[in-house]
């Protein structure tokens, strides 16, 4: 039998680890988008606090900062519940991971979406509010639309580097992937088999997601001349 | 916001942690320089032989989770009776060589890329005067490529430093005690977040930053004449 029977098990682990990867990118494309903001903002206080933001998030492990994030907010939350007479509120992981991921990767999004915006002629802007756009229509119509296409490389790394973070959130007690290959490691005493099955899964989502970035790149940069060196 | 006796008590274990982590980081960037200077040269030749494996190697390296091929090497070999009767047994048991080997391939893979990169951006007009004063191959890439390559790699070098220095955290999943494992073990025992992964991302920021520093310094002696801006730390894997 294939893996003992065990493949539908870590398939279903692959669900979960799809799904912490897509949800954390969502949410790391919010605070991406929001430290992005504020870093080119006037406002002194919001580039401070974003500054602060992506240079403690950038100078610590992930592990280490998803530990200390998932302790530290179980702990905060269930003393504010305490204070409150809420009694004691038990913290989905799943939930969890997902904030945690998206708050720590929102931190290197951040330099990306700061890079791709700054790559947009300052004057496009200038030429959307004289047409007397909206800061949010220039938004939508002129800046994100071409911010898209200077994010994608750093973008595709970061989600690179997301899908392959997401095997930490085992450590905090998430069913993953990685979860389900050591349960059935240890029940079939076969570690190697399972590890490398679930090595070559993450190695298959790197590649479909190499070959889907590649496709976009070419969406989003039609009618812009390649330069041949 | 810290506990102060706990946190004194723990320094010492901490000292330690930070031991374990720096001599893990020293060893893993030694064995991925040199085995990287080598695979780079393969990686960019144009004997398809060469490059092939070793795009191969970085693409399978690159595309899984560090922590998956810690525990592939840890706790999956011991599945095999050969290699429990082989004669290398012993140092596939022990938790340090596992993390020596699987930080090294690690490291090994990025940097080959690194370097392979600089190298592809030397000016071609570089290596045809090179070639046109008749120096060998060897010679081309001791006097001529790597010395522009190595400097070009700088700003990336550092990058991958730091993001080795933070994989290191991944060795508190096989028994290895450094800073992240100190951290967990003062949790469990005192169940207070600050004084222990809050020190712990403490030494690990100031690390961060001492790596970035020194590369800020190398970059101004090597990378003088293009006096270009220095980037920040950079994910790791």
């Amino acid at each position: 039998m294939i893996l003992h029977g065990y493949l539908p098990a870590i398939l279903g682990g692959l669900k979960s680890t799809l799904s912490v990867a897509v949800l954390s990118l969502l949410v790391a494309c919010v605070f991406g988008l929001l430290g992005a903001a504020a870093k080119l903002s006037e406002s002194r206080l919001a580039h401070w606090a974003a500054d602060i933001y992506t240079t403690l998030i950038r100078g610590v492990p992930e592990l280490l900062l998803l530990l200390l994030l998932f302790y530290g907010g179980q702990i905060t939350i269930n003393n504010l519940a305490d204070r409150q007479g809420w009694g004691y509120i038990d913290i989905n992981p799943f939930i969890a991971g997902i904030l945690v991921l998206g708050f720590i990767f929102g931190a290197y999004l951040t330099e990306t979406f700061r890079a791709a915006i700054l790559a947009i002629p300052r004057g496009q802007i200038e030429a959307g509010h004289a047409y007397g756009l909206r800061p949010l229509q220039v938004f939508s119509r002129i800046v994100l639309p071409q911010m898209i296409r200077h994010a994608i490389p750093g973008f595709a790394n970061n989600w690179l580097i997301m899908v392959k973070a997401t095997a930490l959130v085992s450590i905090i007690g998430l069913d993953d992937m990685v979860h389900r290959a050591s349960l059935a490691a240890s029940a079939t005493r076969e570690p190697f088999t399972f590890y490398a099955t679930i090595a070559v899964i993450y190695l298959a989502i790197t590649t479909v997601s190499l070959v889907g970035l590649h496709c976009l790149q070419k969406r989003y940069s039609l009618g812009v001349r390649k330069v041949d060196f | 916001m810290f506990d102060w006796p706990v946190v004194l008590a723990a320094l010492p274990d901490f000292f330690r942690g930070l031991r374990v982590t720096l001599i893990l980081l020293a060893i893993a960037l030694a064995t991925g320089f040199v085995l990287s200077i080598p695979l780079a040269m393969a990686r960019v030749s144009q004997n398809k032989w060469l490059s092939m494996p070793v795009f191969l190697f970085t693409y399978v390296i690159r595309g899984t989770p560090l922590l998956v091929q810690m525990f592939m090497v840890y706790h999956g070999l011991a599945q095999f009776a050969w290699m429990r009767q082989s004669a290398v047994w012993f140092l596939f048991k022990d938790a340090w060589f596992c993390a020596w080997l699987v930080f090294s391939m690690s490291t090994t893979a990025y940097t080959t890329e690194i370097f392979a990169g600089a190298l592809r951006q030397t000016p071609a007009g570089e290596l045809e005067a090179a070639q046109s004063l008749g120096m060998t191959k060897l010679q081309i890439y001791a006097r001529i490529l790597w010395p522009g390559a190595l400097r070009r790699a700088l700003p990336q070098y550092s990058n991958e430093v730091v993001g080795l220095m933070h994989a290191t955290a991944v060795a508190s999943t096989v028994t290895l005690v450094e800073i992240t494992r100190v951290a967990r073990d003062v949790y469990y025992n005192h169940l207070s977040v600050t004084d222990s992964f809050g020190v712990a991302a403490i030494f690990y920021f100031v690390l961060t930053f001492t790596v970035v520093g020194i590369f800020k310094l190398l970059e101004m002696r090597y990378l003088k004449h293009l006096n270009r801006k220095v980037s920040g730390p950079v994910a790791a894997r």
